[in-house]
């Protein structure tokens, strides 16, 4: 029998909806086509959810202290833990710290109990990364965390400038919403604003490759121009705004932008001057811009920009923030970063007072509490004495990560809620808490455009696993606190967060969804996608705001923000000459807990790495390892020379966590610094130095079964399909590596076979066990080895045919006929397979190769690398 | 008898209706087709077959028919003039004339000496006892046929090198029970490194075949017809069928009495001429500086050199061969090439070694390569069990003397269009 469930992808805050399709206990994922979101398409990402879901290394029971105990014993452990905690120290001796990956339902339980019944507003969410910077500008600008637009304004628009986002690996789905739209209007242009040629350039007619953190100047300098050549909207500014002249001045005062930004003058006038003429402009800003200690100010400059041209909330036009993970705005809306109360509300004394009475609250928290990254200072200095964790990985993605796991380390109680059991995160907690995960929790999320869509339950509930909103109601109601939290259902919590959305609300705050409020649970199941904000007289959403002209700030006027001068905190100097910027793959999500679990996301970009312009690496070369050193700490990675990158910039992959590279955890690295008004860390802007790392060994290990590999300093993970892959770099050789290498597994009775050239420090082994390849281990003391491709296939067969094992220690086929590493995910193409393809059988345009190889076909992220490679192998005919 | 002989072109006559003097004619007939007038004198009584042969011979692979190489009619298509079935007895180098033990007599302007080599039999007490046998001629193959048709059980080996597995091997496959008698700890050790020769032995022992390694003969036992074989160590070992196949020496006796330059071989310069101009020499039974050969390959560049000088392409020279082997047992892979010991051989080079092992999949290679004092790294040596389908490939880069620094990593794993 075959049955459908509309829900909600995982991943990015595009939100797009996936159909799965269950026939016979096996589930097919699918873009949903009436989702308004994708409209049925979906990313690498989101078309390998089904490879995500497996219980390996899930957290199935209740830990406390690595025992295995009943939930009454883990709640009552983690409410008389907090209580003592309180009793002794005051509420804000303890703290929450969230995430994105929360649904609003869990989220807005979890921000009750802290703010409304603990007493402090030390609940903070790892959103503080993401997009805080985006929060605060907004409600500097629009009085309150607004995003005015939709996508269809991408479609709708004539001019899309993307400043600090990587749309094309990012937010994929809505990069092929703008390509797609250009396929039917070819008016549309598309300015790219980065440091670096990303594969978003791809898709764009300028890319003004700016100087890090020259993002302010360039819009200051937009507005001057605006000014000067007589293009503001005055009407509009006089009428909606306040503050222009100021912000005015501060432009005026600012370096010419063409110096600051490193971009020819006539570049700049050519972006502005398109700027200026195109009425339907949308300028998209993600992480480039929010993750700087002046993130807020960048926001703001760009919608001064909008502001001073009258162009918010219109069809095809406004500033829009896109956020990065699937229900980061759902975490904003009930109050769960710690500067905002609930609701859109704020810690003045009206609002505390407004939903104290609404929550019938016991003790409300009165001033602001810790952001993520002062909350762990203040763990890491002892004044946080307990700790809960929900759903993220901070010892891997907060900045100076190492001193996050020495915070834990010291803390006396720390709680994870977790869906998996070994993440880097989990390893210091006191209790673990096993979370449910996607496809088995039941809530609902926003995405980037306010739209709130239903994430459903398709798969049956692991273990003892809970879901976060009945963990965190169970602990409340051990808390003393049963009244305020009676939740039994996702859809109860749902109804009390729409109903405090429209409590006294007359209109001030936007975020208003108080129709929603007597949904009942068929209903609710039953919702549809719509945006906010749905008020009683509104009840089927509202696809933009403030096109009128009218705010929500308490005079309805939106403000122009004065945006000063402002530099990255630490710059470059003799010591720490070049610019670490950090950001994300196309296959990879946050710390990997999920997609590293999949073979053919893994494919994509199997190691973390260095990009860096040819010019900063003396002394190395591509594909060679490299340490990368800061003040706060150092990593080890693959360097990548590209062009792309701008000399004195390195761009480092922020994924990888200790679990999957031992020592390629980049947020170790960054800077802990942070912007003033939003709290948001400078995760892209550190300075660094790299030299050449040099090990006495280099090889690999592919193996049936998970392995401790502990001789070695560099260690990769890498999921393959039916073998895990071990990337290794050492600084001591065993003894012997014949047995190092029958040391790797406990499993006796395999044939062994090797080779080994010892002088020349080369050997390679393999494992036979009912004619199946079991392991093989390949090391050399340079990093010349053989592809990993096709020895990593023979993990898939039943047998090994006798041609296979003679080949196996030379690493290759018998035949040539070695994919190269994988570019289409969705099909397994190779890049081997598409240059071959695109020389020798003259298959140079994108369809071409899909209609033959299929590649690009299915989600279309490899289209620009697809284009890429047409372009490199037709010198000449260079795009 | 003396015979009757066309006077108008210059004679050649062939001791020797072997694999090497006989390949050297081919060679000549292809450049000179009308040059000389050929004689040939053969000892055994058949047309020129393939010794090489004797082996799958022995062990039912292949058929009499199959491995003659030159049937008699060949010779009469070609003009020559064949003498079978009697051994030559004397060369009177003053005359330039020779004779067989039969009487014939034939004189010559261009002397070819291919008398091949003799198997070496130990002096044991019992060796002329029936039932005891070498292992050389198709003679030698009809009594062991006629042993294991007449369902005798059991035969001994004396001897584990190349020869004496390819007997085992055979008798085997006749199936008779089969033992290997052989000084050495190791089988083949002028050919194998010890793992290689473990791994062999190993692969015997599968099929069948026993071992007495590290054994000496004592005696062959019997009365009428040998019956065991007795080991200095005690031991016993029944037999209905003894063969001895513990080496070969060149066949000299000719020359010598001739008067030629002979040390262990038949003494031959770059051109393969003896001490005599007029008389060259090629096959087994040459010493060439200081070398004996007991493989075919060797022997096909000297019958293409004495092809050459006798063609008058007086600067073709042979100087020398590398020792390569291919054991033709059936089911098992084994080829050496060269030198395969570790060891240095002069202070300015070292010698590396790869090995690539497979036990479980009956597979061991060795490479043994040297790096010079230039940085060059040249193959010396190569063992091969299991898997020698690259040997062709290995043999040519130790002939050619090719550096292959460059490729030190894939050279373990063949050229990629022969690994297919």
């Amino acid at each position: 029998m075959t049955t459908s469930i509309r829900t909600t992808c995982p991943y990015c805050g595009v939100g797009c909806g996936i159909t799965a399709t269950q026939d016979h206990g096996s589930i097919q994922f699918s873009g949903d086509k009436q989702h308004p979101a994708n409209f049925g398409r979906l990313c690498s990402k989101g078309a390998a959810v089904g490879d995500t879901l497996s219980l390996e290394n899930r957290l199935l029971y209740p830990q406390i202290q690595g025992r295995q105990v009943d939930w009454d014993q883990a709640l009552a452990a983690v409410a008389d833990g907090f209580q003592q905690v309180i009793a002794e120290y005051g509420p804000d001796a303890v703290a929450f710290y969230l995430s994105g990956q929360l649904l609003t339902e869990d989220y807005y339980v979890a921000n009750k109990l802290m703010k409304g019944f603990i007493g402090s507003a030390n609940v903070d969410t790892n959103s503080r990364l993401c997009m805080s910077s985006s929060v605060a500008g907004h409600k500097r600008a629009f009085g309150e965390d607004v995003v005015p637009g939709n996508y269809e304004d991408l479609e709708q628009a004539d001019l899309i400038v993307l400043v600090g986002s990587n749309l094309a690996w990012c937010h994929p789905v809505l990069y092929q919403r703008i390509r797609a739209a250009r396929e039917s209007n070819p008016q549309l242009q598309v300015v790219v604003v980065d440091p670096r040629r990303t594969a978003t350039c791809d898709l764009a007619d300028m890319h003004l490759a700016i100087k890090p953190g020259s993002d302010t100047a360039l819009f200051n300098g937009l507005l001057n121009y605006l000014h000067q050549h007589d293009q503001l909207d005055t009407s509009y500014i006089a009428a909606h705004t306040n503050g222009f002249d100021k912000a005015l001045a501060s432009a005026q005062s600012d370096i010419p932008p063409a110096a600051r930004c490193g971009v020819a003058s006539a570049v700049l006038e050519q972006f502005y001057a398109q700027f200026a003429k195109t009425e339907k402009t949308v300028t998209v800003y993600s992480q480039g811009v929010n993750q700087s200690s002046y993130g807020t100010d960048k926001v703001n400059a760009i919608i001064n920009c909008h502001l001073a041209t009258g162009r918010v909330g219109k069809l095809g036009s406004g500033p829009f923030s896109v956020t990065g993970q699937p229900n980061a705005m759902g975490g904003r809306e009930v109050g769960g970063l710690a500067n905002t109360l609930a609701a859109h509300r704020d810690f003045d004394a009206a609002d505390i007072d407004s939903v104290g009475r609404f929550w019938q609250a016991e003790r409300m928290a009165s001033t602001p509490g810790l952001k993520a990254v002062d909350l762990f200072q203040a763990v890491g200095e002892g004044r946080i004495k307990a700790l809960w964790i929900m759903a993220t990985n901070p010892v891997v993605s907060l900045p100076d990560a190492d001193s996050v796991r020495a915070a834990l380390k010291r803390c006396p109680l720390v709680v994870v809620s977790e869906v998996n059991a070994n993440t880097d995160t989990a390893a210091y907690a006191d209790i673990l808490l096993p979370a449910l995960a996607w496809g088995e929790k039941d809530g609902t999320v926003t995405n980037s455009e306010r739209r709130i869509s239903r994430q459903r339950a398709l798969l049956p509930l692991p273990g003892e696993a809970r879901s976060d909103w009945w963990i965190v109601t169970q602990v409340a109601q051990r808390m003393g606190f049963e009244q305020a939290f009676p939740y039994e259902s996702p859809d109860a919590v749902f109804r009390e967060h729409a109903a405090l959305s429209g409590f006294e609300n007359d209109g001030a705050r936007a975020f208003d969804i108080s129709s929603l409020a007597n949904l009942s649970p068929a209903e609710y199941d039953a919702l549809e996608p719509l945006q906010w904000p749905v008020p009683a007289n509104q009840p089927n959403g509202t696809t933009r705001l403030f096109g009128d002209g009218f705010y929500t700030t308490t005079d309805r006027r939106a403000r122009f923000i004065a945006i000063d001068q402002r530099q990255p905190v630490n710059a470059p100097d003799a010591e720490f000459p070049l610019i670490l910027n950090t950001g994300r793959i196309r296959d990879q999500w946050h710390t990997m807990t999920r997609t590293g679990k999949s073979a053919r996301l893994s494919a994509h970009t199997p190691e973390p790495y260095a990009e860096l312009h040819p010019v900063d690496a003396v002394g190395i070369d591509d594909g060679k390892l490299i340490k990368l050193k800061s003040r706060w700490g150092q990593v080890l990675l693959r360097a990548r020379l590209n062009d792309g990158q701008q000399p004195g910039s390195v761009f480092v992959p922020m994924h990888w966590s200790q679990e999957y590279a031992a020592t390629g955890c980049i947020d170790a690295v960054v800077n802990p610094v942070t912007d003033p008004f939003s709290g948001q860390p400078e995760s892209k802007h550190t300075p660094v130095c790299i030299m050449p790392y040099r090990p006495v060994w280099y090889g690999f290990v592919l193996s049936r079964e998970p392995l401790n590999l502990s001789n070695s300093t560099y260690r990769v993970s890498v999921r393959g399909d039916g073998y895990w892959r071990y990337e290794l770099a050492g600084e001591t050789q065993p003894a012997d590596w014949g047995d190092w290498a029958r040391s790797l597994s406990q499993v006796s009775g395999w044939q062994w076979l090797d080779y080994a050239d010892h002088a020349a420090g080369r050997y390679r082994a393999a494992a036979i066990a009912q004619e199946r390849l079991q392991l093989c281990a390949f090391i050399a003391p340079q990093p010349l080895l053989p592809p990993r491709e096709w020895l990593g296939g023979l993990f898939g067969q039943a047998t090994l045919e006798e041609t296979e094992r003679l080949a196996l220690l030379a690493g290759r086929a018998a035949t040539q006929n070695d994919a190269g590493p994988i570019v289409c995910s969705c099909f397994q193409v190779g890049l081997n397979t598409l240059t071959g393809a695109i020389r020798e059988q003259g298959l140079v345009t994108t369809k071409a190769l899909g209609e033959t190889l299929r590649a690009g076909t299915n989600c279309g992220s490899c289209l620009p690398e697809l284009r890429g490679l047409i372009a490199q192998c037709q010198p000449g005919q260079a795009a | 008898m003396t015979c009757t002989l066309n006077q108008t072109k210059p004679r050649l006559v062939l001791v020797g209706n072997g694999m090497a003097g006989m390949r050297a004619l081919e060679e000549l007939l292809k450049r000179a087709p009308d040059r000389y007038a050929i004689t040939v004198f053969g000892a055994e009584p058949h047309g020129n077959y393939n010794r090489i042969q004797l082996s799958p011979l022995l062990a039912g692979e292949r058929t009499l028919d199959e491995i003659i190489l030159h049937p008699p009619a060949w010779y009469a298509q070609h003009g020559i003039e064949l003498h079978t079935g009697s051994p030559v007895v004397t060369i009177d180098r003053t005359r330039r004339r020779v004779w067989n033990a039969a009487g014939v007599s034939v004189p010559y302007e261009q002397l070819l000496l291919a008398t091949g080599s003799m198997p070496v039999m130990l002096p044991l007490p019992g060796r002329d006892l029936p039932g005891v046998l070498s292992f050389r001629t198709i003679d030698d193959v009809s009594a062991m046929l006629a042993a294991a048709f007449a369902k005798r059980q059991r035969a001994v080996v004396i001897g584990g090198g190349l020869l004496g597995l390819e007997a085992a091997y055979g008798l085997h496959k006749r199936g008779m029970s089969v033992t290997i008698v052989h000084l050495q700890p190791h089988l083949l050790e002028r050919q194998l490194d010890e793992p290689a020769a473990c791994l062999l032995a190993g692969h015997l022992r599968t099929l069948g075949i026993e071992l007495a390694l590290g054994a000496q003969t004592e005696a062959l036992l019997g009365q009428e017809r040998v019956t065991a074989v007795q080991l200095k160590d005690g031991r016993v070992l029944p037999a209905d069928l003894v063969v001895m196949a513990v080496g070969v020496r060149p066949d000299i006796e000719l020359a010598r009495q001739a008067g030629l330059q002979c040390e262990r071989g038949i003494i031959v310069n770059d051109a393969l001429q003896t001490s005599d101009p007029r008389i060259h020499a090629v096959g087994e039974c040459v010493q060439h500086r200081g070398q004996c050969y007991g493989l075919v390959a060797p022997l096909w560049d000297q019958a293409q050199v004495f092809a050459e000088q006798l063609a008058g392409k007086t600067d073709a020279q042979f100087t020398g061969a590398i020792p390569a082997t291919t054991l033709k047992v059936t089911g098992i892979d084994v080829f050496s090439a060269g030198d395969f010991q570790t060891h240095s051989a002069d202070e300015t080079s070292i010698t590396e070694t790869l090995v690539l092992r497979d036990p479980a999949a009956g597979i061991y290679k060795k490479l043994v390569l040297r790096t010079e004092s230039d940085g060059a790294i040249r193959m010396v040596g190569v063992v091969l069990i299991g898997d020698a389908r690259a040997s062709g490939w290995y043999l040519n880069l130790l002939k050619d003397g090719t550096d292959v620094a460059a490729w030190r990593d894939e050279l373990m794993f063949g050229p990629v269009e022969q690994a297919a």
